[in-house]
């Protein structure tokens, strides 16, 4: 019982991490369709900005969470301005390769400036404890990220319901153009959608840190790849879809690691690609996709 | 209130519209007539800045042409696409707001609503239903209704009675003979042309992309018209 309670939390907080970012990806790909492989290094960003502060001192927790979500909004919203803003006219792929560039870049100054290996940084490890609930342990760091996947969801709903700007970037997600002709700014809506994305990387930087204690240049890498995956379950450009993606593959993941004997965990990544791929046969359109009209196959 | 000056806007190799002087003055009904392809939302996608387009275009004597669509909607442009346009996703309500959005004045919002809610009384009962909900008809006002919460004073209608019922032809030109009443300006953009020049004070007929015609929709309106559309 304790067992498999404990592997739902697993589950649960893997999935909320994963819909965290998947959802900061889907946010500026409904609107500008651009798939931002700098993401990780947004995240790593963040992480390192933490380093920085530590470096000069500053070590309260509470203001380096802070620290990293402002600095998530503001490297997602100059990473918009300097480098994707250029080619917004240009054809997707040259948006895509774009953000190749950005992230490999981005990479490279942090290898050059910092260092290229993992730096120590312990500062947020104390979110990660071992709490008695009842009889059962459980981390707090998981409770954590469940609850703050939660209220962020929350709150992304009822921005993008409740506000101007936020219906803006739902009508944008549409027809870009005739939001421009209610007068509204569309460099406005654009940066508000990085701003957003940002602010989840910033989120998703302190659960990293706290998890592992240490930054690299390449700490946001895996983390977006997964979460990419996510958008891809839950039918790219869809934020439900996205949110849904992340907990679907944070429970196949769990799922296989519990079911698996430990010696078959080598084959864990290899069997969750094989079941993506196979949901994927099942609904081509993604889980929350629509579906497109394409014409029916010659047999 | 509104001039083009050599207005020209070509897509690759195609040249949609060549040359075209075009003026709109205040309180006119202008009727921009031709046949298909013929550039005519070309033209309007220029003078709101959709499409990039050689020559000039000025607003209240200044020059707009550089200026993004946004900017030029709040010089007093607003414009009612061809084929509607409606955020399909978001529901009508929704729809007039962000219509509303670079407005200030709350209480001027709310009377607009209500007006705009007299004007088309389909649209009250359809309030919270997701737009591309609607029938044809119902997206066409809606869309009338959403470029006049912007509060325009130069309304570009593309098309507004396109593939709808004759009933709602009739509703959607008496609104626009109540809008030009009302002393808005307007540049009607109508395949059925007949009753675009009924309403017009003045009509251009493009063709290939080029005026064919200007003049007093009066003149317009008699056999001359079947013989500018098929001759040329
Ligand atoms: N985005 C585009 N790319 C290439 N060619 C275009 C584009 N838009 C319009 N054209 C061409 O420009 C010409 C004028 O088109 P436009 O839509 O302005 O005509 P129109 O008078 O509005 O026609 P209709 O009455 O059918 O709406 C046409 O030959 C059309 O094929
Ligand atoms: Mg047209």
């Amino acid at each position: 019982m304790e067992y498999a309670l404990q592997q739902l939390l697993n589950a649960l907080a893997f999935g909320a991490e994963y819909a965290l970012v998947a959802l900061g990806l889907a946010v500026v790909f409904s609107i500008m369709g651009l798939v931002n492989f700098a993401y990780g290094e947004i995240i790593a960003a963040s992480a390192y900005a933490v380093l920085l502060a530590v470096a000069v001192g500053l070590a309260a927790p509470l203001a380096a969470v802070g620290l990293a979500i402002a600095m998530g909004i503001l490297a997602s919203v100059l990473l918009e301005r300097v480098a994707f803003r250029p080619v917004r006219r240009a054809p997707l792929t040259t948006g895509l390769l774009t953000a190749f560039g950005v992230s490999i870049v981005l990479q490279n100054l942090f290898q050059l400036f910092i260092s290229p290996r993992p730096q120590a940084l312990p500062l947020l490890n104390g979110l990660n404890q071992t709490l008695m609930v009842g009889p059962y342990a459980v981390s707090s760091l998981q409770l954590m990220q469940l609850a703050t996947a939660i209220v962020a969801g929350g709150a992304l709903v009822w921005f993008l319901n409740r506000t101007t700007l936020g219906i803006a970037m739902r009508a944008a997600a549409g027809d870009f153009a005739t939001v421009r002709l209610q007068g509204i700014r569309a460099d406005r809506v654009v940066a508000a959608a990085f701003a957003l994305s940002g602010l989840l990387a910033g989120i998703a930087a302190v659960f990293v840190l706290a998890r592992r204690g240490s930054v690299a240049p390449d700490m946001g890498f895996m983390l977006v790849l997964k979460a990419f995956v996510a958008c891809v379950i839950g039918g790219f450009g869809s934020l439900a879809g996205a949110a849904l993606g992340g907990m679907v593959l944070g429970f196949i993941e769990v799922g296989l690691l519990v079911l698996l004997p430990a010696e078959y965990g080598g084959i864990k990544e290899t069997l969750t690609y094989c079941i993506v791929i196979a949901l994927l046969l099942l609904r081509p359109e993604g889980l929350m996709g629509t579906r497109r009209e394409l014409g029916d196959k010659e047999a | 209130m509104l001039k083009i000056e050599k207005l020209s806007v070509r897509y690759g190799t195609v040249h949609a519209v060549q040359d075209l002087d075009l003026a709109v003055a205040e309180g006119e009904l202008v009727a921009l007539l031709g046949p298909n392809g013929a550039g005519k939302s070309s033209t309007i996608e220029a003078i709101i800045g959709l499409v990039a387009a050689g020559g000039r275009v000025e607003m209240d004597g200044q020059d707009i042409s550089r200026l993004p669509p946004e900017l030029r909607i709040r010089r007093g442009l607003a414009l009612s696409p061809e084929g509607r346009r409606v955020f399909a996703g978001l529901t009508v309500a929704e729809n007039l707001r962000l219509a509303a959005a670079t407005r200030r004045d709350r209480a001027g919002v709310r009377a607009d609503t209500d007006r705009f809610m007299e004007l088309f009384p389909v649209l009250r009962a359809r309030m919270h239903q997701p737009a591309g909900t609607l029938s044809g008809g119902e997206q066409q006002m809606l869309a009338i209704a959403r470029a006049l919460m912007t509060r325009p004073r130069l309304l570009l209608l593309d098309e507004p009675s396109l593939g709808l019922a004759p009933r709602i032809v009739q509703r959607i030109f008496e609104v626009i003979a109540e809008l030009k009443a009302g002393g808005m300006t307007i540049l009607l953009v109508e395949q059925n042309a007949a009753h675009a020049l009924r309403l017009a004070d003045r009509a251009y007929v493009l063709g290939a992309g080029r005026l064919q015609y200007q003049g007093p929709a009066r003149d317009l309106a008699s056999d001359r018209l079947m013989s500018l559309y098929i001759g040329g």
